[in-house]
């Protein structure tokens, strides 16, 4: 079978892509694009670090087709940061220490943009069930919660 | 492998009954992907029905709503008309795995899965919801619980597949619920679930009531007798004991990774309880 | 020569202990960071391991012709391609491994030993053809019955999984083999006269499941073997040079001909410390002539990478009336996996390490059965005895209506208590965990109705080792650390802080870098919780060896004797006689003179860390359980626990929060479901249930400092002990709210709603 001629968005940018109906869209922003920012912890949709979001809506890319990207705009998180200015949540998840290993980090950042971009007042608990489907081992989540928040409350002041 | 991604439901239709049997529906592929991922199916054709515009329509006329086929529980879920008119099963697809999951996952595409867990499918039973589905020989409609025959199992032909759910128009003091118990708070597949549906007559009466469990039995069950068990009764303790009852003798679960017999059974006249309770209190808001 | 009075006076310090944005930060946010599986080598292909579909079955023959037959196969490995090696124990992380046995995990030999065991493995063009060329190996099994429990394995007719295999540590030796490997024992006085003290006596029987570290980033490695026996390889790891040694070992190569780079790691908690694709991807490299890249999917990491022990603990607490304990004993089974080496023997040595006891006897077993082989999980082998002792405490205190912390209090490991592994104890921290937990706000804050609360402490002793680090100094006085222990949750940034704090510089002019096994001398790996205090020591040797070098380089330009130099704020003071007589030279200044006035400056230390303190910790928890489903939330939880000296207090916290959450997975949920023929029925994020987001309330971190006196700072290791106390916690909290005690984990809905059934019957009747 050829492969499937593919044009998308990607963080902004026209993106052509060739590309197995099989593969998945992680696996192309992976191996063919190199924009390996993405992780793939679970290829299943249970660990959420490959979060990217496909035409506004937040998504695992583990669980779309290459194909299915056609005339879509994808973000994922090397589109995050403006230029050399990072994103408020970059910045707070810093600040907290809000990552340890930091595997996890990628997925929670764009997860966390979706939702800020949603609800720029969310509560404790509208955070942890919007990031239910980001898993960290690492940190017990308390400092990740504590970053959103903050840079919510910040986002909102600005 | 081969992806279509065709624009109409004929276009749909001619590619699934000339792809053979080989040939699979993608909705939000939250299923699929992770199948094929597993290798656990290997389709040739894989069709793509997202472009299709009727299978990504919510439509309500005349207190009737319809939702397309590959709506999903992100979209469904801002849809203030249909929360308010099926509140259950906007719940039940909202509970759907994760943001992530939602973004994709699909009502037609959960219910086509064939998995006796899924959550939409008790709350589309409880709801009396019909589907609508589309083949070579045109178009005709069925209620929801007969489209799965058993795990992994459908009853749909040849080139067929659903294109829209269709919901019955609302009678006053009715509403639903949806609960289902799962070990974490997210991320699980249910151990056990429940649809009720419950109208009221204007003396706080129940007029009708449909009981649905998932994950007890190899599909999705509606329970005759415990909604009768609260038909012509005001859902009191003495009701909702008798209704729990009867849910949990419906039962015949199996024991697996996510729960046994025992507990199912137990929890399942637990979650009708609950699940009539916040049924009964919307419909008592819903005047 | 004063070297370096920083940090010690007046015990104050000005870098150790702030919050700085850790150095690798921003490679992080950004996505730029390179894990395991983020590099792309020019001519790569893609290895893929076939595994056994049995628990248990000797492997007669393998034929991979029509897999090597295939387009795109470039080749294929199996045992046939790997030496034996005769038994050898070498330690990696805080347990021992036989290279005998790591040869045959890596690659199955005579038999397979669990569902998931390597049998061959292909290198290929792209995945889709590794996949189809799997698919063509045939191997000829011959299925053979299985162990999986512990207590079964033990018994004279169980499955023999190795029939060379004779009890270690016995006398006199069975002339039997059997699948236990080892017997260790533990003695302190004498228990039955501990016993004959006690008024009230209560032993009980627990169980554990093993539980999967979790880590999110699966195991990756490339491989490029050249033609000239010199190789690289990149991968995930928490320890390159000790993958660096395995390797060698397993591929018969001159450990200076490979060079082994740590990336990015994406968690490990003792589970990356030993090698399953790295010495496989370096074969197929060496065979093929390209390089190899190998990734586990989810299901191989469960499959297939080791679990912490599933155990059977039967333990037994003897106090008096006036809450004294007067004696403790325990019988630990450890599961080991396919391979001996369950981390059994620190967990008969925790077992009853906080307390201060006369008597104390802990006898283990460590017993191989049909599942992947242990690995290290955060203190390994603690939480599941302390879980069993710590239980009992909480009995015994509500026996005599004795506060649980109280308790504790009176029986605690203090400086100068004599443990029953051996060592007395220097200073220590439990104590003031325990006092602060009886001040916390928490313990103070009355229950809700039907909710319990329970309390547990935990030890671990963490473990230094030899460890090298290098700080040159660049011509702007700006420095390049490097050090050889892989960072995984913020290391980089606690090196740099005591860097400076020994420099007496900005902690911005330190760059750090996890250099590669041919950058640095053998440097053990990350785990024993010993890379703040290890690390930290060599970084701070190092420091101090820089400093003597411009103290003695200012000493010549000042032409004043070096004793007359010293090291204060960042710059060389000219001191004694000689003070006020030159204007001082900081570091720029020096780095600037460099060149002029004899060279470079190399910091450089290479040392074996001894004295890392132990640490105590203390968990209190809330819990609810919904009794008509069985299910336990988790609604207020602090941890309490000695660092010695937290050295970026964030990343001391995060370290205690997320092994308290660990906890919470272990004691609630998590567990490996099989089928009766061995097969895991649950090895996804799905169904092996970590605790989500939603799952947990914020962990509320008090930080204790009992400096540990080996190290200049007071550093103790501080990540393994979080994750020991959760489980009897929780379990205590339980029986508060309940009045049930649950002795097996974990404790899920079904578990809990079937005791409550239980419970009610007889009261009904
Ligand atoms: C992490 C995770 C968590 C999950 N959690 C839940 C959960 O909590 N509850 C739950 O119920 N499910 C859960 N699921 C399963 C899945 O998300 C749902 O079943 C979802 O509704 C499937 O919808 P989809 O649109 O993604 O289906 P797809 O994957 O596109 O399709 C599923 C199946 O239905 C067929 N199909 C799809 N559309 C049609 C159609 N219109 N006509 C005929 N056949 C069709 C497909 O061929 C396929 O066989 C979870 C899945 C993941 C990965
Ligand atoms: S890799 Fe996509 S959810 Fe885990
Ligand atoms: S920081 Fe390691 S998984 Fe989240």
């Amino acid at each position: 079978m050829a492969k499937a001629h593919v044009t998308t968005t990607v963080n902004g940018d026209a993106v052509e892509f060739l590309c197995d109906a099989e593969q998945t869209l992680l696996d192309v922003l992976r191996d063919e694009l190199y924009l390996t920012g993405s992780k793939e912890g679970c290829a299943s949709g249970d660990c959420g670090a490959c979060s990217v979001i496909a035409d506004g809506r937040l998504v695992c890319a583990c669980l779309m087709l290459g194909v299915e990207a056609e005339g879509l705009a994808i973000e994922t998180i090397e589109g995050m940061a403006d230029g050399d200015q990072l994103h408020p949540l970059q910045t707070k998840f810093l600040e907290h220490a809000a990552l340890q290993c930091g595997v996890c980090t990628p997925g929670f950042l764009v997860a966390a943009k979706s939702l800020l971009e949603r609800n720029p007042d969310p509560t404790e608990i509208e955070v942890r069930y919007w990031l239910a489907g980001n898993l960290c081992r690492c940190t017990g989540y308390d400092k990740i919660v504590r970053a959103v928040l903050d840079t919510a409350e910040e986002m909102r002041g600005g | 492998m081969r992806y279509e991604a065709p624009e109409s439901v004929e276009g749909a239709v001619a590619l699934l009954a000339g792809g053979g049997p080989r040939g699979r529906v993608l909705a939000g592929g939250t299923d699929l992907l992770v199948q094929l991922r597993a290798g656990m199916v290997a389709p040739e054709l894989v069709v793509d029905i997202k472009r299709i515009a009727e299978t990504r329509k919510i439509r309500e006329a005349d207190g009737k709503l319809v939702i397309g086929a590959a709506v999903s529980g992100a979209e469904l879920g801002e849809h203030a008309v249909a929360k308010a008119l099926w509140p259950g099963v906007v719940e039940s697809t909202e509970l759907i795995g994760s943001t992530q999951i939602q973004g994709r996952a699909s009502l037609a595409g959960n219910l086509c899965n064939a998995s006796p867990a899924a959550d939409t499918v008790p709350a589309l039973v409880a709801a009396a919801a019909t589907c609508k589905i589309a083949g070579p020989n045109g178009v005709r409609r069925i209620p929801v619980e007969d489209v799965c025959t058993g795990p992994g199992q459908l009853s749909l032909g040849d080139g067929e597949f659903v294109v829209a759910f269709e919901f019955p128009k609302r009678p006053p003091r009715s509403a639903d619920a949806y609960l289902r118990f799962i070990p974490r708070t997210e991320m699980d597949i249910a151990v056990v679930g429940a649809g009720v549906n419950l109208a009221f007559d204007d003396g706080g009466r129940c007029v009708a009531a449909r009981v649905a469990l998932g994950a007890v039995a190899p599909t999705v069950i509606l329970v005759e007798e415990a909604g009768q068990a609260l038909v012509g009764t005001t859902c009191d303790a003495a009701a909702l004991q008798e209704m729990a009852a009867a849910a949990s003798a419906a039962c015949r679960p199996i024991d697996d990774k996510r729960g046994t017999v025992e507990y199912r059974t137990k929890v399942a006249g637990v979650l009708a309880t609950r699940a009539a309770g916040i049924a009964a209190q919307r419909a008592k808001e819903s005047r | 020569m004063a070297a370096n009075s920083h940090g010690k006076t007046n015990g104050s310090t000005r870098w150790v202990g702030t919050r700085p944005v850790r150095p690798d930060g921003v490679d992080k946010v950004t996505g730029r960071a390179r894990f395991g599986a983020d590099v792309h080598l020019p001519n790569m292909l893609v290895g893929k391991v076939l595994r056994s579909p049995h628990a248990h079955a000797r492997i007669h023959s393998i034929d991979t012709s029509a897999a090597l037959a295939l387009p795109g196969v470039k080749t294929v490995v199996t045992r046939d391609d790997f030496n034996d090696l005769p038994s050898e124990f070498v330690p990696a992380g805080e347990m021992l491994i036989n290279y005998r046995d790591v040869v045959r995990n890596v690659m199955a030999r005579e038999k397979a030993l669990f569902e998931g065991h390597p049998v061959a493995a292909v290198a290929a063009v792209s995945e889709k053809v590794a996949r189809e060329a799997l698919a063509r190996i045939k191997v000829d099994y011959e299925v053979l019955p299985h162990v999986l429990d512990v207590v079964e394995a033990m018994a004279p007719e169980a499955p023999l999984l190795h029939e060379d295999l004779i009890t270690a540590g016995v006398e006199p030796a069975p002339t039997t083999p059997s699948n236990v490997a080892k017997v260790v024992e533990f003695k302190l006085g004498d228990v039955e006269a501990g016993f004959a003290e006690a008024d009230i006596v209560i032993e009980r029987e627990f169980s554990t499941q093993p539980v999967h570290q979790g880590y999110i980033e699966p195991h990756a490695c490339i491989a490029n073997y050249s033609e000239d026996g010199q190789a690289e390889l990149w991968c995930t790891t928490q320890g390159h040079f000790v993958v660096r040694g395995h390797c060698a070992k397993l591929l018969g190569m001159d450990v200076s001909k490979l060079r082994v780079t740590a990336s990015e790691i994406g968690g490990g908690f003792g589970g990356k410390t030993v090698v399953y694709l790295e010495p496989v991807a370096l074969m197929l490299s060496r065979k093929s002539g390209q390089p190899v890249k190998m990734t586990m999917s989810r299901e191989e990491v469960f499959q297939a990478s080791g679990p912490a022990a599933g155990t059977r603990v039967w333990a037994k607490v003897g106090m008096t009336n006036a809450g004294r304990i007067t004696a403790g004993e325990a019988v630990l089974k450890y599961q080991a996996g396919a391979f001996q080496g369950s981390p059994v023997q620190p967990g008969c040595m925790c077992a009853f390490a906080p307390y201060d006891l006369a008597h104390v006897k802990v006898v283990g077993y460590d017993v191989v059965v049909n599942r992947p082989k242990v690995a290290a999980y955060r203190a390994p082998g603690a939480p599941q005895s302390e879980f069993a002792v710590e239980s009992i405490i909480d009995e015994l205190a509500k026996r005599i209506g004795m506060d649980p912390v109280e308790l504790r209090l009176k029986n605690a490991a203090k400086e100068g208590t004599k443990a029953a592994y051996g060592p007395t104890f220097g200073p220590v921290g439990l104590v003031e965990t325990l006092e602060e937990a009886k001040a916390h706000d928490h313990y103070r804050t009355p229950l809700k109705p039907g909710q319990g609360r329970g309390v547990a402490s935990g030890f671990w002793f963490n473990i230094g080792g030899e460890t090298c680090a290098t700080l040159n100094l660049g011509e702007d006085g700006t420095i390049a650390l490097v050090a050889g222990t892989p960072d995984i949750g913020g290391s980089r940034a606690s090196l740099c802080l005591q860097a400076a704090e020994t420099l007496g510089v900005d902690v911005e002019r330190i760059r750090p870098l996890i250099g590669d096994t041919s950058t640095l001398g053998y440097t053990f790996l990350t785990g024993g919780s010993r890379t703040a205090f290890a690390s930290g020591m060599a970084v701070i040797e190092a420091a101090r060896d820089m400093i003597r070098q411009l103290c003695e380089r200012a000493a010549k330009i000042w032409d004043i004797p070096v004793d007359a130099v010293e090291w204060i704020d960042g710059e060389a003071r000219p001191a004694g006689s000689n003070a006020g007589e030159f204007e001082p030279l900081s570091l720029a200044d020096l780095a600037r003179l460099a060149g002029k006035s004899g060279g470079p400056f190399v910091g450089r230390a290479q040392i074996n860390a001894q004295g890392a303190g132990p640490s105590f910790g203390t968990h209190i928890v809330d819990v609810d359980v919904d009794r008509e489903t069985g299910r336990v939330t988790i609604e207020r939880y602090t941890v309490i626990q000695d660092a010695g000296k937290a050295v970026h207090p964030s990343y001391v916290e995060g370290q205690l929060q997320g092994g308290a959450v660990q906890g919470i997975g272990w004691a609630l949920n998590e567990e490996y479901i099989y089928d009766d023929k061995g097969r895991l029925q649950n090895p996804g994020f799905l169904d092996y249930r970590i605790p989500v987001c939603s799952d947990v309330p914020m962990i509320d971190t008090v930080i204790v400092e009992v400096p540990n006196p080996t190290h200049p700072y007071g550093v103790r290791g501080v990540g393994e002990t979080p994750i020991v106390p959760p489980m009897a916690a929780i379990a205590n909290a339980v029986e508060g709210a309940l009045g049930l005690r649950f002795t097996d984990l974990p404790m899920s809905p079904p578990r809990v709603l079937k005791a409550l059934g239980d419970a009610r019957v007889p009261k009904a009747a």
